[in-house]
């Protein structure tokens, strides 16, 4: 059978395409709250024309508990209950910032020991965050594999939370004045196992993805936002460090004896979502190395509870010799303890960014606010600076790259 | 303005403030000292408690502030890390408190700039235009708070639904259901 060459025009989908009778040529598309890339119930209203993005707004609070005002309501100890359930994902940094901003109020300093629990604990829960971040955004641009990988691993990291917490996901195992018990005996050698370990994983997640041309095609020069631009949005964490910030919290302003590890800040400079991907990837190796150093430092015992009078329960036998003993431990477990007036902003380097705790006292045993900083809304705020004028399909990769929990957005 | 002297403002008292910095705090604060003699209206009063250092600023004149914090080389706040709402209480005067919290990722240096705002009157001035990242936080104080932002590009609720009525984080607004 003989066929007809026929003469294609250049632009064949635009000659095909018949004119809108209306003369509309845009397009607006509500992209979730339930499309699977967006990690939760994030909703983009999107303006198309053809496959470009005009226009893009996010839609937010679909996981509004109003987490701000429970936290007026409850006791300033139990509200380390609920910081953890924000940014699920980096839950003991969540608690690692409040515990620390209402020690400052409190005047109280963490042990050695504790501090030392504080760093390993959130350096874990470091990587964990990238790795539930790589496995999505992997499976967001088409490689299925490597949220597999990266869930098998993540769940060691998730046994050594509940070894030491109890609790998987939601630990609150850091309190105002330390760590709520010390580690069981085997911990150490738990760990010790898995970093052990890991550098294999990250040397095969580099041969799967980070190697992978068709993966490096969908990524550079995508969602680009230039330095300027990154700290006008208020872009933090690995999000800004991928445009060629370097700044750090853990560097600049060294909470909990961050400043006694040795550990480099990676900083890429293109500004796409492959340059905040290599962020997030040297990260690990470099979380891995802080893991490495506190394990050693964790061989020295030591309390694990600031003996501050206000927050350490009295030992059980001078309970029931003394009376005045017994009130203060009854005060404490049932009305909990004041906190100075006073209002002080504490950041810490979330997985996500500057996470913020802004919190005033009004001397009483419940806090009067308590404003969080949730690195995740603003770095989403920055989304359609950095996807208006690309293509529909890099919005996913561009939502993947700032790396936003939902919970965290909403709060 | 007179300052705001009420029993529910938490004030940290000079006293408590002077020498005790906590160990595990090494965030620094800048020398706000040279907003005193070039915005003598808009500048209150500078306080320091535990090694932060808060400016009370009035509205007026805010933008005008905030862009010189922005730019003043010994300054340069190019990065604005938070801007929260705060309720003093129901029965307070003034009832509403804007604050920001900027940085200087060049000094590294923060400072808190606080704007004090009476219930029946309770709208400050965007500063979205001097950050652009101001937009969805000044949205979430609207939105929870009900102060109200001059010259808002886009100043419509974020977090609780368009058509919701009330103020969640009003210490007025009942934590169970009514």
């Amino acid at each position: 059978m003989q066929t007809k060459e026929i003469a294609v025009p250049t632009s064949s989908v635009t000659a095909l395409r018949k004119p809108d009778p209306l003369g509309d040529t845009q397009m607006t598309i509500s992209m979730g709250p339930q499309h699977p890339s967006t990690h939760g119930v994030l909703r983009l209203e999107l303006v198309l024309d053809g496959e470009t993005v005009i226009k893009a707004t996010p839609d937010i609070g679909y996981l509004h508990t109003g987490i701000e005002k429970t936290m007026e309501k409850e006791k300033w100890q139990q509200v380390v209950t609920i910081t953890c359930r924000m940014d699920y994902l980096n839950s003991m940094g969540n608690d690692l910032g409040y515990c620390l901003a209402v020690e400052k109020l409190l005047g109280v300093e963490a042990p050695p020991r504790a501090q030392v629990l504080r760093v390993l604990l959130t350096e874990l829960n470091r990587i964990n965050s990238h790795l539930v971040w790589w496995g999505t955004h992997g499976m967001d641009i088409g490689a299925m594999t490597t949220f597999f990988y990266a869930f098998t691993e993540r769940e060691k990291i998730l046994d050594l939370f509940e070894c030491v917490s109890g609790q998987r996901m939601h630990q609150s195992y850091f309190i105002i004045g330390g760590a709520r018990w010390d580690t069981p005996p085997n911990f150490e050698s738990l760990v010790y196992d898995f970093l052990g370990n890991f550098p294999k994983f990250l040397d095969e997640a580099n041969r799967l993805l980070t190697g992978n041309r068709i993966f490096q095609r969908r990524t550079q020069g995508v969602g680009k936002i230039s330095t300027e631009d990154a700290i006008q949005w208020g872009l933090s964490g690995p999000s800004i460090r991928g445009s060629g910030v370097n700044w750090d919290i853990r560097k600049s302003e060294p909470y909990s004896s961050y400043d006694t590890y040795d550990f480099k800040v990676p900083v890429y400079h293109d500004g796409d979502v492959w340059s905040r991907y290599l962020v997030r990837m040297d990260e690990m190796r470099e979380s891995l190395k802080i893991c490495h150093q506190a394990l050693e430092r964790l061989k020295e015992p030591g309390p694990v509870m600031s003996d501050h009078p206000k927050l350490k329960l009295p030992p059980r036998d001078l309970m029931k010799q003394h009376i005045d003993v017994m009130i203060h431990h009854f005060l404490l477990a049932s009305e909990g303890f004041t906190v100075p007036i006073g209002e002080v902003y504490f950041p810490i380097e979330s997985a996500r960014g500057e996470l913020g705790y802004y919190i005033v006292s009004d001397g009483k045993e419940r806090p009067w606010r308590v404003r969080v900083r949730a690195p995740s809304f603003i770095n989403l705020e920055a989304l359609p600076a950095m996807v208006e004028g690309s293509l529909i399909a890099d919005v996913v990769a561009v939502i993947g790259s700032i790396d936003i929990v939902l919970g965290d957005v909403d709060r | 303005m007179p300052e705001p002297a009420n029993n529910t403002q938490p004030n940290q008292s000079e006293s408590q403030s002077s020498g005790q910095r906590p160990p595990n705090q090494t965030s620094r604060y800048a020398d706000a000292s040279l907003l005193r003699s070039q915005f003598t209206d808009t500048v209150d009063e500078i306080k320091e408690a535990l090694g932060e250092v808060t400016v009370i600023a009035k509205r007026e004149g805010l933008i005008a502030l905030m862009t010189y914090l922005r730019d003043e080389p010994r300054l340069r706040f190019n990065f604005l890390s938070d801007v929260a709402g705060l309720d003093l209480g129901e029965f307070a005067t003034p009832r509403f408190a804007v604050v920001y919290h900027l940085y200087s990722l060049v000094h590294n240096h923060r400072l808190r700039i606080k704007v004090y705002l009476e219930e029946d009157d309770a709208h400050v001035p965007t500063v979205s235009s001097v950050w652009k990242t101001a937009n969805w936080m000044e949205r979430e104080i609207y939105d929870l708070f009900g102060v109200t932002f001059d010259h808002h590009p886009d100043l419509r609720r974020i977090l609780m639904p368009a058509d919701y009525e009330g103020y969640p984080l009003r210490k007025d607004f009942p934590i169970k259901g009514y």
